[in-house]
Order: C-alpha cells, then sequence, then structure tokens
C-alpha cells in the first residue's frame, strides 16, 4: 500500500467518522430530536471526524518528514568503513539517492552504492508497511476513544470552533515563521560575508566591482564592495518610475472615482487592473526592445546622448507597471472619504475640481501617500525590467540617460550560473539582500503607520 | 382575522377639494393655498424620477421671502428629494431627472443657461449629519468665500468668517480654537459650524435636511433658536420629521405623502385645523 494511497484511506476513514458520530449522536437522544443535543449533530460529526483521524494524520505526516532521514542513517550505518566517509557523506547521501530514484544512475554506481541504494528500498517498503500498520491503529484506538468519549452531552461545537481558530491560527504563523526563517538564512550568510567586508565599506563605498582574484597575479580584480552605485541606481529609476506613476495613477484614479460614469469606470478599470497582471518580463522585454532604442533615436534627433540601455526607459516602464498599485489604492481611498463631504463641498457652489482638490484630496491624503509609499517598495524590489532594459554597470550617476544598475539586478547576476559559497562575491548577494529588506521593511512600516493614521479620521 | 382590514389606510372623506368622488383610491391633490405674496423661490409642476421609479409628483409651492416653511410627511415622502430640487444637489445623483420649473427672480433654475455652481451659492444647504471638513474651524467658514472669490484679503476674510460665526451663535464658545480641526467639536457645534459655512457666502435661501436628528435636544433647542434669528435675512426651507419643531420654528408647513405634497398652509392652521384626513392622521400620530 503506498503512502499516497494510505492518506486517502484515512481522509476516507474520517469522514465515515464525520457520518457515524452524526447518527450516533442522534440515536442517542430521545426521538433523535435535535433539540435535545448541546450543539448541531454536524459539530458532533466534525468533532468526532477530528478527534478520530487527526492523530493518525498527524503520525502520517511527521513519520514522512523523518523517514527519509532515518532510512538513510541506516543505510550508511551498515555500509564499511563509515570513517572514511566523513567527509564525503553528503555526496555519498547525493549518489545513494540518485541510484534510488534514477535507474540510470543505479547503472552506473559503484557496487558499494548500489548496496545501499538496495538496502533502503527494502527498508523503505518496510517502512510504508509500519507506516500503515502505525496509522490504522492510531485511528482504531483513536475510534474507539470517540466512542467512549463523545456523548451527547460533549459540547461540541465549542470544542470544534476551537479546534478551528487553532489550525487557522497555525496557518498564520506558518507565514510568520518563513518570513522569519528567510530574513535569518539571509542574516546568517551576509554576516559571513561582512567578515570579509567591513560594513562600513559596504554601506558607504562608492566602487561596485565584484570581481574577485582567483590567482594572485590576477590584474583588475581587487574586488569593491561599495554598494552606494547600486542603491544609488535603485533609487534613480524608482524615482522616474513614480515620477510616472504617481501623476497618472493618481489623475485616473480622480477621474475613476469622481468623474467617470458607472458604465466608463466598469469598462476602465478592469482594463487598468490588466496591467498588474502583466508578467513583469513581458514589460522587461516592451523596455529593452521598444521603448529604449526610440528614447535613444528620440535622444539623437535632438542630439543627446541616450545610452540604448538607459535608467530613463527602464524606470518609465516600470513606472507603466505601477500605475494600476497607485491608481487602484488611490481609488479605493478617494471613495473611502465620506459622500457627506462632497455634499457639504457641492452644497457650497464648489465645482468638482474645486471639491476635489480641497476638500477629497486633503482628506485622502494620508492614505493616497502610504499607497504611494507601497508602491515605491514593489519599484524597488522589481528586477526583470532593469535586467533587461538598464544595463549591468554600476555608474554612480543622477543623468537618467545613462545605463545604471539596481541592487536587485545585481543580486541576480551574482547569483546566476557557477557560485562558490565561501568567495565575497557570492556572499554579497546576502548582504544586498539584507538591506534591500531592511529598505522595503522601514518604507512598509512608515506606509502602514500613514494608513492607520488615516483611518482614525473618520471614526 | 382579514389582514387587509386591519392595514388598510381609511379613505379620507372629501372635504372641500373638488375630487372625483367615488374615487376608491387617496386624493391627494393638494389641499390649501400653496402660493404667498412676494416668493424667493417659486416650485412649479415639478416630477422627480429616480431612474423608472417617480418620487415626486406635480408639486407646486411658494418659499416666502424672511419665512420659514417647513417639510413634513413620513419617511419616504420626497421632502429631501424636492429640497434638493431647489439647488440642484440631484444632480449629483446617478439617474436622477427633474421636469417642471423651479422658479428664482423669474428665472428657471433648471435651465440651460443657469450655473448650478452660481446657483448654490445663493441657495445653501445644512445637511442632516453635521459634515464640517477635516479642516481648522477657520478654514470651514473661509471655503465658501474663498471658493467664490468674494474676499479680497485676509481682514476681509476673517471679518466674513467672524460674521458668520457670530450669526450662527457659534463665536463665544471657539474664538480661542480657530485653528483646531472642526471635526473636533460636539455634534450640535459642529452643526452650527456647518450653518455658519452656509451663510459665509450670504445665501438668499438656506435649506436644512433635517438638521437637528442628529442632534440632543439641548443642541437642537439651540438650532431652533437659531433658525428663528437667521429668518430675519434669509429665507428657510426646513425638512423635519418633529412636528413639534415643524410648529415651533416655521410659519408655513408643507405635508408630504407619498410624492404627493398633500396639504399646505400657515402652521397654526395646519396643526390646528388640518383640512386633509392624512395630515390630521399624521400630525396626531395616528400612522406615519
Amino acid at each position: 500500500m503506498s503512502p499516497l494511497f494510505l492518506i486517502f484511506l484515512l481522509l476516507a476513514l474520517s469522514s465515515a467518522a464525520y457520518f457515524f458520530s452524526q447518527r450516533r449522536m442522534l440515536r442517542q437522544v430521545r426521538n433523535a430530536n435535535v433539540a435535545r443535543l448541546s450543539s448541531l449533530p454536524e459539530h458532533f460529526g466534525m468533532l468526532g471526524a477530528i478527534w478520530a483521524g487527526a492523530p493518525a494524520l498527524l503520525v502520517y505526516f511527521v513519520w514522512l518528514i523523518f523517514e527519509g532521514d532515518i532510512l538513510m542513517a541506516q543505510v550508511l550505518a551498515i555500509l564499511p568503513d563509515p570513517e572514511s566517509m566523513a567527509a564525503t557523506r553528503e555526496l555519498l547521501i547525493g549518489d545513494i539517492r540518485n541510484a534510488i530514484n534514477n535507474p540510470m544512475s543505479y547503472q552506473m554506481a559503484n557496487e558499494e552504492v548500489r548496496m545501499a541504494a538496495d538496502r533502503y528500498q527494502e527498508l523503505s517498503q518496510t517502512a510504508t508497511l509500519a507506516l500503515t500498520a502505525t496509522c490504522l491503529s492510531v485511528f482504531a484506538i483513536c475510534s474507539a476513544l470517540v466512542l467512549k468519549f463523545l456523548t451527547p452531552q460533549v459540547r461540541a461545537r465549542v470544542r470544534v470552533e476551537k479546534i478551528i481558530r487553532g489550525f487557522l491560527l497555525l496557518c498564520s504563523t506558518l507565514a510568520i515563521f518563513t518570513t522569519v526563517g528567510i530574513v535569518l538564512s539571509v542574516l546568517f550568510e551576509a554576516s559571513r560575508f561582512f567578515q570579509t567586508v567591513s560594513v562600513i565599506e559596504f554601506l558607504f563605498g562608492l566602487e561596485w566591482s565584484p570581481q574577485m582574484a582567483i590567482r594572485e597575479d590576477q590584474v583588475g580584480s581587487s574586488g569593491a564592495f561599495g554598494a552606494v552605485p547600486l542603491f544609488a541606481g535603485t533609487l534613480l529609476i524608482s524615482f522616474i518610475a513614480m515620477l510616472v506613476a504617481a501623476p497618472i495613477g493618481l489623475m485616473s484614479a480622480i477621474y475613476l472615482s469622481e468623474y467617470a460614469p458607472a458604465k466608463i469606470r466598469a469598462a476602465v478599470k478592469p482594463m487598468l487592473e490588466i496591467l498588474a497582471g502583466v508578467p513583469t518580463v513581458v514589460y522587461g522585454f516592451f523596455a529593452a526592445i521598444t521603448v529604449g532604442p526610440a528614447l535613444r533615436g528620440f535622444g539623437q534627433s535632438i542630439g543627446l546622448d541616450v545610452a540604448s540601455e538607459s535608467a530613463l526607459a527602464a524606470g518609465f516602464v516600470m513606472g507603466v507597471m505601477i500605475i494600476p498599485f497607485v491608481s487602484s489604492i488611490s481609488d479605493d481611498v478617494i471613495t473611502a472619504v465620506p459622500q457627506a463631504m462632497r455634499d457639504g463641498s457641492l452644497g457650497m457652489g464648489a465645482t468638482n475640481s474645486e471639491t476635489m482638490r480641497r476638500v477629497i484630496l486633503p482628506a485622502a491624503l494620508p492614505g493616497i501617500i502610504g499607497g504611494l509609499l507601497l508602491a515605491i517598495s514593489r519599484a524597488i524590489g522589481e528586477t526583470m525590467i532593469v535586467v533587461m532594459a538598464a544595463g549591468l554597470s554600476a555608474n554612480l550617476t543622477a543623468n537618467p540617460l545613462e545605463a545604471v544598475t539596481t541592487v536587485t539586478v545585481q543580486i541576480v547576476t551574482l547569483l546566476v550560473g557557477d557560485q562558490e559559497f565561501d568567495s565575497p562575491k557570492t556572499l554579497a548577494a546576502f548582504a544586498l539582500g539584507l538591506t534591500l529588506f531592511f529598505v522595503t521593511l522601514v518604507l512598509n512600516f512608515i506606509a502602514l503607520y500613514v494608513v492607520r493614521k488615516y483611518r482614525e479620521q473618520y471614526e | 382575522m382579514d389582514i387587509t382590514e386591519t392595514l388598510a389606510i381609511p379613505i379620507p372623506e372629501q372635504l372641500d377639494s373638488p375630487a372625483v368622488p367615488d374615487q376608491a383610491d387617496l386624493d391627494l391633490t393638494t389641499v390649501g393655498d400653496f402660493t404667498v405674496p412676494d416668493p424667493r423661490m417659486k416650485i412649479r409642476d415639478v416630477n422627480v424620477f429616480y431612474g423608472q421609479k417617480q418620487a415626486i409628483f406635480d408639486v407646486n409651492l411658494d418659499i416666502g421671502s424672511n419665512s420659514v416653511v417647513a417639510m413634513i410627511g413620513p419617511s419616504g415622502c420626497g421632502k429631501t428629494t424636492l429640497l434638493r430640487c431647489l439647488n440642484r444637489m440631484n444632480d449629483t445623483i446617478d439617474g436622477c431627472r427633474v421636469e417642471g420649473r423651479v422658479e428664482m427672480d423669474d428665472k428657471n433654475v433648471y435651465d440651460r443657461k443657469m450655473d448650478p455652481v452660481l446657483l448654490r451659492a445663493r441657495v445653501g444647504m445644512v445637511f442632516q449629519k453635521p459634515n464640517p471638513f477635516p479642516k481648522s474651524i477657520f478654514d470651514n467658514v473661509a471655503y465658501g468665500p474663498r471658493i467664490h472669490g468674494l474676499v479680497r484679503d485676509r481682514t476681509d476674510l476673517e471679518e466674513i468668517v467672524h460674521t458668520s460665526l457670530e450669526r450662527a451663535g457659534l463665536l463665544d464658545e471657539v474664538k480661542d480654537r480657530m485653528d483646531q480641526p472642526g471635526t473636533g467639536l460636539s455634534g450640535g457645534q459642529q452643526q452650527r459650524l456647518c450653518i455658519a459655512r452656509a451663510i459665509a457666502v450670504s445665501p438668499e435661501v438656506i435649506l436644512m435636511d433635517e438638521p437637528c436628528s442628529a442632534l440632543d435636544p439641548i443642541a437642537t433647542a439651540r438650532i431652533e433658536e437659531l433658525i428663528g434669528e437667521l429668518r430675519k435675512n434669509f429665507s428657510i426651507v426646513i425638512v423635519t420629521h418633529s412636528m413639534q419643531q415643524a410648529a415651533r420654528v416655521s410659519q408655513r408647513t408643507a405635508y408630504f405623502h407619498l410624492g404627493y405634497l398633500v396639504e399646505v398652509g400657515s402652521t397654526k392652521d395646519i396643526f390646528t385645523t388640518p383640512k386633509h384626513q392624512l395630515t390630521e392622521e399624521y400630525i396626531t400620530g395616528r400612522f406615519g
């Protein structure tokens, strides 16, 4: 019986327990009168199913998580001469796994690995049998307990609600723990980077050229890890993007929320939101193939020297990409301003635009700023467009017509291809990631703070 | 028991209106004289529709100068709709259509040449729920004069703000905190601030849509007192659900029922000797 089949069996048994408990509770009260139960029969059913099935499912998942490692340890233990393999242990485990999963590798593997793989297969079969037996017996024991303890007096509704709440709590904390895990892994690698390069040099250095000398006598690859040009490039491109997105997004939000007839609004709003659904890589080649050359051609015609990969092209397209973020948040915020404000202003004889400028926008401003900050975080984190349209050279410049590079692009280039994880070149990516994470975190905090402050205004 | 029997609205006896005899339905022709000498505004044959649904049927009513007209009637009878016709605030509602004439100085305010912005400067409005802008007390009152360019300099503006607040009876309470947000005042103060804001542009007519329904009795008494004062300079139309309030503040009363103006007359007559049976039943509290 395969583990996959087992889980379906357990689920089927649990649903059987659901119907069984439900029927049984009804039978235990006079006339099968629902009103005599402390909770609805469904609640008893759910509680019965959870009591009977949850422990078995828990055993199942915990077992599957640890099975691989335990079996591998067993296999390694029977191999001759374990000490000599200490250094290459990881490699050996990899070989064995390959041999198990892939017949070709099995054919090519040496005697030792084949033996281990065979042994693993054997153990694995036994383990599956044991798993099935354990799960089914846990289920049986729990079912017996359900029979004994699930009576019409049990407050099933309250318990089911508690279990559901606990489960939901688990789901939400899982996301938090994942975030913490990401931060910790980045933090760990970044700390290794800062052992070779000082924090000061990284944060304030003006030169970025992460090529490390492989040989002592190599020329021109000293390795400079000053992140300032990268952050400058990021800010430049984000600034250009916001220059495009903030006014256009805001104005379209104003039009849609205050001026547009219902029909136009119903048509335009979803179309604007399609912009948010276009994959960034598509924006990327739009920037690289259409906007970049067009800007260069235009620049040449008026005598400007525009690089074919320029901050302007990338920033412009990125701005187009984040228009929907700005417009949809602003639209929500503007719509949230009470109608009484509009009536008050219009009733004074103010025009639509006066009402907008003098009453609605000031009232909605904090929310709009919050939305803009969220859009900026999005722009800072954007990678694909910049990789394709802004180039890779770390110029420290404020000229939007030159090629620049951003933090995210450098992270990509540092981690793409073959890497060695003991070189500062690779580790620099984690330091960059960490810094970027903090920058966007701070921006998000400010945005949330501003938005929250706004909420207090009308309540 | 037959339900229809208990719920049926009694058919009014025909008094002095020349209605069709044997009419099984209610007779909703206006009783009483809807005209006044020297009217400020005239409502003539006004019908209002929300989409397909008609909310106001053939209403005729004069708004007298320097007097208070109260509009009363059960919820959904069209009082507020008619009130909002007077300064074309219904324009802001999608699907709302007004037929007929609303005249001010013998000009139809629904004429295509009429600018609703100028109209609303002449016909101010105070709403049911106090709605001060999230600005300072000063800026709230200064809002109208600023957008209409009524002032040349700061001194003028301060003068207007002070006079308006004084006429709204709010100056003494707020003169030390003009720069604080208007939303921080109490409900009654906020409503008086809204009245000050409305009179700051020197309108000729002030429309009040249940101005006291969100206020406590003391704040209500202050507003009613204020309405009595304002009558000397403005024409006032007030929609109210409180018949005592209508009796206290108004000189004329109009009773509406299901979009029809059923009866209009001097407040004293309406409340002492109502002619239409529906009016009598409403003011004596038998329905509504």
